[in-house]
Parts: C-alpha cells; structure tokens; sequence
C-alpha cells in the first residue's frame, strides 16, 4: 500500500481487443470507488504511462496488476516479465491471459501463413512488392526494431508466475468488482485458483433453459434456427458449451437464446473443455449405428473452433502441428 | 524417442476394453503371435470409458499412435452399449485430431473381439508400421519452440 493507505494498482493489455479496458469501465459509478481505493500507477489504454516508467519502479512496488491479453509477441512477453517483478500480485484476467480466447485460435495457423494472409492474400492489401514485417530494419537514421511475433499464442501463466485468474471475456463487472474487493481486504484464496466465478458450478448450473436430456439428430448453427425460449439449447441440437463451462458470468447468452461459447474456460475440475464438450456434444447424439454417427457429428464444422474457442492455448495440445 | 527412419520405435498406446480386445490381445500374447513391442496397453474396463482427454493427453506426452478397441457393436458389449458411446465420440475426436495436425494413420479406433487374437497381432503388426513410416510426432518439441 501507498503511504496514503492506497491500493497501487496496474493495468495492462497484451494481445487482446480491449473489451477487458471496457468491462472496467463498466463498474460505471463504482469506478469512482476504484479510484477512492486505489492509485492507478499504469495503464496503457486509459492513461499516459511510458513502459521507463514501469521500469523505473523498486521490484513489488505496485501490490496488484489486472493483466489482460495473450503473449503473442515477445513485446507481450517482455512486458509480462517486467510486471511481475514489479508487482506484489499479478492477476491474469480476462480470457486472453487466462486460457487464450480469441487470438489463441490463430494456434490453427504460424507465423508464416498469418504473415502471408494478412499482407498478401486479403483482397483489401495492397502490397506489390510483398513485404512482410521485419524485426529490424535499416534506414538512414540507423536500425527500426519491432517485437517479434511469435508462431504460438501462450497464455500469461504459460510464460510467467501468476497468482491468481479471472476468466472470462470479458469477465463480467459485478465479478470484477467482487475481486477488487476481496483484494482490498486481504481476503484472497490460495495462489492459482480462479477468483471472480464460481469455485464449483458450471454454465448450465446458472442457465434458466430446462434439461430434459433429449437426444438429436441433426446440429444445428445459431443462424439456422429459431430456438425454443424455454427448452435447453442443446436438446435443440445447438452446440452450447455450458456443461464445460465455468459458472460466473449468470449464463448471460443462454438468457437471450443463444449458446454459451465457453468464455468462462473449462469447468471446475476439468482439464480440457474442449474434450469435455466433445464428450457432452457426442452423448447426445441419437444414433444406433456407426454409420448415422458418422453422419451426425459429421454435421459439426470446425470442431477445434466450436470446442476450444476460448482456451486453445491453454488446451492438451496447445497448437497445430507445426509445419503440418 | 530414437529419432528417424528405420531406427524409429514408435510409441503407441492402446486404450483396450476388459471383456474384448484385451482378451484377444492377453490370447495373442500366450499363444505367441508374432508382433511388435511398442504398443503400450491401458486396459479399461469399456471403450465407453475413453475420455477424449486419454487420447490428446497421450499425444500431448509422447505418444506416436494411439488405439481404441472394444467389442464389436451391436451385441457385444459387456455394459449392452458402452460401445455405442465409443462410436458416437470418435468420429468426431478424429475430426479434431486432423485439425490439430495430426495425420489419421496415428489414430486408430475399432473393434475386436475376445475370440480374434489373430486379428489383434495383425493389427499391431500393421499399425506399429503405419506409424513408423510417419514418424515421431515428438508433441513436445512442438508447443515448446521458443519462436
């Protein structure tokens, strides 16, 4: 704490798209008591803050950094090692530096196939003479350097020590605000746990739709049905991720009819979600022969992208096969 | 792992129901049906019992091939349809494997029965081959690239 009984709060974003800056904001009038509790000592996307700035400060000086956004590039990197020597507490927060989310599933991809879709394939680039990005480069001035962008997405705790995750994206404010508060009052549980949802439920725990545990014959998209409001997403034959899910976000899209893409990561005890959820999207399957099982879960497009949306980096296998 | 080419032993575990083809493979061995050491068998009790998570988790840590084998279906399941189970899961994990980049010739599910040991060595004779002629698939090199 700060001489002046002040929590030193940081706040960072790697590779992530900002909605964790805005799920901050989004304790509307309560940020105000953020600020009455705490000194905000960086944060990049609000305030002006230079990383020799960052560096400038005695190891542990700030008691809690809120990191949000993969490690994608050794800048990512670089700065996750920098704030954990500099902070008491490191959080991982959000989904990106909890599990992946989003940026991981580039995990389907490398550096060189990024590379070349980005800059020369989109039909909007213009790139004639084909330049990818480069670490350094000489100009009359002397040498530009940019980060390193890195073939495999990894998460926070893949890289550095963290002490505690909060999943979610973005993790939701009353949760946010629940986890500031058990930080201000010293009231934290053990180092590695998941703070900010439920320790024991999962999505469907939370969910108004009611189970019957009916068994389907088709998979259906989102765009390709009108769901009943009251039954259970997946006795429709939409592939919601509950059953895999960690509770903590109130079951907010299965509220307004649609699936639960598993943003809360995997469910208390379970070590893969996606596994998990191939297991739970196959023993609703209705079928008596091989051949119609075939048929059935044949209908699911993009498996890795519907079973592991939110944690392919934090995943058994991490990644595609490299050069495969 | 002994690297490339013909000195490469591939490692495959094989996850085998209790009532079927670990029986055929437990007949294969005491009757001394020739085939290659480099299955690793898990005896389960039902091929139903095969969470998705053995599977990637045996990739994940080494392994070059994996086999599932249980009773055949419709009848012959200990547990009346634990093989249903099996047959509804692993289609859809072969699916997923492919997308992780993981050639189809390193997963192999089926079917043999207590009474097919002849069945079982061939098998092992032809997968531990299959497997070799791909390669290590040495996971953990992969995911730990620094780049």
């Amino acid at each position: 704490m700060a001489d002046n009984g002040k929590l030193k709060l940081g706040l960072y974003w790697a590779a992530s798209c900002g909605g964790c800056e805005i799920a901050i904001v989004e304790l509307r009038e309560k940020i105000l008591d953020l600020d009455a509790a705490a000194d905000i000592l960086f944060w990049p996307c609000a305030m002006d803050f230079k990383y020799k700035d960052v560096e400038a400060m005695p190891d542990e000086h700030m008691d809690v950094c809120l990191f949000n956004g993969a490690i994608r590039t050794s800048e990512n990197e670089e700065i996750a090692h920098l704030l954990r020597e500099k902070s008491k507490v490191l959080v991982a927060f959000g989904s990106c530096a909890h599990e992946g989310c989003i940026p991981g599933l580039a995990n389907l991809f490398d550096r060189k196939s990024i590379f070349e879709h980005a800059y020369l394939e989109v039909p909007t680039v213009d790139n004639p003479e084909g330049i990818l990005p480069q670490t350094s480069f000489q100009v009359p001035e002397g040498e530009i350097t940019i980060p390193k962008f890195y073939n495999t997405v990894k998460t926070l705790g893949q890289v550095e020590d963290v002490d505690y995750y909060v999943p979610g994206c973005p993790p939701q404010a009353p949760q946010i605000w629940a986890v500031i508060e058990a930080i201000l009052s010293g009231n934290l549980p053990p180092k590695g746990s998941v703070v900010g949802a439920s320790p024991n439920k999962t999505v469907c725990d939370e969910c108004k739709h009611d189970r019957v545990e009916k068994r389907i014959k088709k998979f259906y998209r989102p765009h390709e049905i009108i769901p009943d409001h009251d039954a259970c997403l997946f006795d429709q034959g939409i592939i919601c991720s509950g059953p895999a899910t960690r509770a903590g976000c109130g079951a907010l899209c299965t509220q307004v009819d649609m699936p639960c893409r598993g943003c809360y990561g995997p469910a208390p005890g379970v070590v893969d979600q996606g596994a998990a959820l191939l297991s739970a999207v196959a023993s609703v399957v209705d079928a008596d022969t091989e051949e119609e099982a075939a048929r059935i879960v044949g209908e699911v497009v993009d498996p890795v992208g519907t079973f592991y949306r939110f944690g392919l980096p934090a995943s058994l296998l991490h990644r595609r096969k490299l050069g495969g | 792992m002994s690297g490339n080419g013909k000195d490469f032993e591939p490692r495959i575990v094989g996850f085998l129901c209790n009532w079927c083809t670990y029986a055929a493979a437990d007949t294969a061995g005491v009757s001394r049906m020739a085939q290659p050491p480099n299955v690793d068998v898990i005896r389960v009790m039902c091929t139903g019992r095969v969470d998705p998570v053995f599977i990637l988790k045996a990739f994940a840590e080494g392994a070059d091939g994996v086999i599932v084998s249980g009773c055949h279906p419709p009848n012959d399941c200990h547990y009346q349809e634990g093989n249903f189970k099996t047959f509804r899961r692993m289609p859809l994990l072969e699916a997923l494997l492919q997308q992780y980049g993981i050639e189809k010739e390193r997963f192999h599910w089926g079917w043999i029965s207590g009474a097919e040991a002849p069945q079982w060595a061939q098998l092992v004779r032809e997968f531990t081959e299959q497997v070799r002629e791909l390669g290590p698939l040495d996971w953990k090199r992969q995911v730990e690239s620094k780049e």
